[in-house]
């Protein structure tokens, strides 16, 4: 199977700074890939990397077999790669339901067709009975969940989640899990920035780490663990299980 | 139950249009002349206001020099009308045209060039500035001394746009009306939804498809277009244009203390604030005349921002909407609409 997303040699350097070094990784299409690693390992600028957010020092980033590293996020995203941001951010004059509408707007100009496709994204992250709820009124995993329905709307082949789990309770963390895989039962193949250990060990197929900007393992989330190097950058050199 | 949510087949909210203007119409029919030729003007900035509210309560982007636009709509009618004959209505297309370019290419200048936010506006007080002081050293255009339409002869000749004080009064309250559905159409079709989102978070929106940077040049484009054709009018109803009075920072002021006294990004603000801020600068200015206290009207415009901000911050409109929600509609009516809305989805 071809991949759908290729990232090839990717660095970035902030003056001087290496943030994210010679970086490479492929994503299988309907898969769960978590890209994980330390505070400050690089993962948020891989992602943004990806996501246009930022252009690269170097290296490439091909979605479909297109290079997109230097596309600007918008057109990014009407290619069909979507993202959500860390730090949730609804719009704060409309509704829950006219929130999920903005990203149709990507692919439709008629209000009825993303008011339908607002429904459906609300539906797939359990939030279609809040539809008319002010945004202020949600709870902090609700807003979380409307921030992926708003980047469903825009019919994404890849979706790209900056730390969706961050600052939810275990079992807030375990809701977003069960749609993470209908997602990618669907056929969605997702891209997850995450700190959580434990949740990227129940849903991702493979796990990509970084530290200090490089890529130390890849691979199925049990052998990932198990790599003396993993363990090192999370707890510390001398530890071992 | 899709219909449910579809806020522009909200016959209330039609309704409730239709009878404001209604009013309107017969109070223009039975007033004094006096009253009448002072609601022009507040109808007036009502529509030019209804287009800045576009470009910044929707839009979010700022413009402190609406005046450029006035003025370009005003002089292209009289220019047309005065130098050639030519129908006022060619000239208020044509001022739409040339308005709605500059304003385009002053938008697509800034934005190329980052220049945003509170950078934005000041450009667009230098442009209008520029303009004014270009118009007013300009022999062709009458200079300081300005330009003059010819006394109407009849009471009503629509094919020229040239009647009496009621045939104004009546052009200005179609604008306005027309400002109050344009407004309430645009915010309801997908430009509404994409320029909000603009508005509320430009990378937010971006990340969503958005093209940022083509939609606010649309709406800035579109904003001083209809700005213009509302300057086109005010200098007919004036009779004479002059580039300081038609131009000048007075004009910009008067375009946006409706919106923003009256409720910023919605349909009604515009006109509700243009109705309490005009006419009681027109009356303090008079009041300072007979009393010898220059600049009381500014005084006046001062106070009623100040209150207006410290009382009601997001103006006098949208509160009257919550009390009269707060009437219509108490908690437990609302929840047994989305208990509607909720059956109509299981079913």
């Amino acid at each position: 199977m071809t991949a759908l997303l290729e990232v090839k040699n990717l660095t970035k350097s902030f003056q001087g700074l290496v943030a994210v070094n010679d970086v490479s990784f492929a994503l299988a299409p309907g898969r769960i890939t978590a890209l994980i690693g330390p505070n400050g390992a690089g993962k948020t600028t891989c992602f943004n990397l990806v996501a246009g957010a930022l252009s690269p020092t170097r290296g490439q980033v091909l979605f479909e077999g297109r290079s997109i590293e230097r596309t600007p996020p918008e057109t990014v995203c009407r290619m069909g790669v979507a993202r959500t941001f860390q730090i949730v951010r609804p719009m704060k004059d409309m509704s829950v339901l006219e929130n999920a509408m903005v990203g149709a707007f990507s692919w439709t100009t008629s209000v009825k067709e993303a008011r339908a496709k607002a429904y459906e994204s609300l539906e797939n992250v359990g939030l279609a009975g809040k539809a008319n709820a002010r945004t202020d009124q949600l709870t902090l995993p609700d807003r979380k969940m409307l921030e992926m329905a708003k980047a469903l709307s825009t019919r994404p082949r890849l979706l790209l989640l900056d730390e969706v789990m961050a600052g939810l309770r275990p079992t807030e963390a375990a809701g977003v899990v069960g749609v993470l895989q209908k997602l990618a039962e669907s056929g969605l193949t997702i891209l997850l920035v995450e700190h959580v250990m434990r949740i990227v060990m129940e849903v991702a197929s493979t796990v990509v780490v970084l530290h200090h900007g490089a890529k130390i393992a890849e691979g199925k989330p049990s052998d990932v663990v198990a790599d003396p190097r993993v363990l090192e950058s999370y707890l510390g050199a001398g530890f071992h299980a | 139950m899709q219909k449910k949510f579809d806020q522009t087949s909200d016959p209330k909210r039609w309704g409730a249009g239709v009878l404001v203007f209604a009013i309107l119409a017969m109070v223009g029919s039975i007033s004094n002349a006096y009253i009448i030729s002072l609601l022009t003007v507040v109808l007036l900035f009502a529509f030019m206001g209804q287009s800045w509210n576009l470009m910044l309560g929707i839009g979010g982007q700022l413009s402190i020099g609406h005046a450029l636009f006035v003025g370009i709509g005003a002089y292209s009618v009289a220019i047309l009308n005065i130098k050639y004959g030519i129908t006022p209505w060619i000239g208020l297309i044509l001022g739409a045209a040339i308005a709605g370019l500059i304003g385009a290419v002053l938008a697509w200048l800034s934005f190329r060039f980052e220049v945003r936010g509170i950078y934005f506006a000041l450009l667009t007080i230098a442009a209008a500035e520029f303009a004014r002081i270009m118009f007013g050293g300009w022999d062709y255009v009458g200079g300081m001394q300005g330009l003059f339409f010819q006394a109407p002869t009849g009471s009503m000749d629509l094919a020229m746009l040239r009647g009496d004080t009621r045939f104004y009064y009546f052009v200005a309250l179609t604008l306005a009306a027309i400002g109050v559905a344009g407004t309430e159409m645009i915010s309801r079709s997908y430009l509404g939804y994409v320029w909000r989102a603009m508005r509320d978070d430009d990378d937010a929106a971006r990340a969503l498809g958005v093209q940022t940077f083509r939609h606010k040049i649309l709406v800035i484009s579109i904003s001083a277009a209809t700005a213009a054709i509302g300057g086109g009018v005010l200098g007919l109803v004036q009779g004479a244009i002059f580039p300081d009075s038609i131009m000048g920072m007075g004009i910009s002021v008067d375009v946006l203390i409706g919106p923003v006294v009256g409720g910023l990004g919605t349909a009604f603000g515009p006109l509700v604030g243009s109705m309490a801020a005009i006419p009681l600068h027109h009356a303090m200015g008079a009041l300072g005349d007979s009393f010898g206290i220059p600049g009381l009207n500014s005084i006046a415009y001062g106070a009623v921002l100040i209150l207006v901000v410290w009382f009601l911050p997001d103006g006098i409109w949208p509160a009257v909407v919550r009390l009269y929600g707060a009437i219509q509609l108490p908690a437990r009516v609302r929840i047994s609409k989305l208990q509607e809305v909720e059956n109509d989805r299981a079913a």
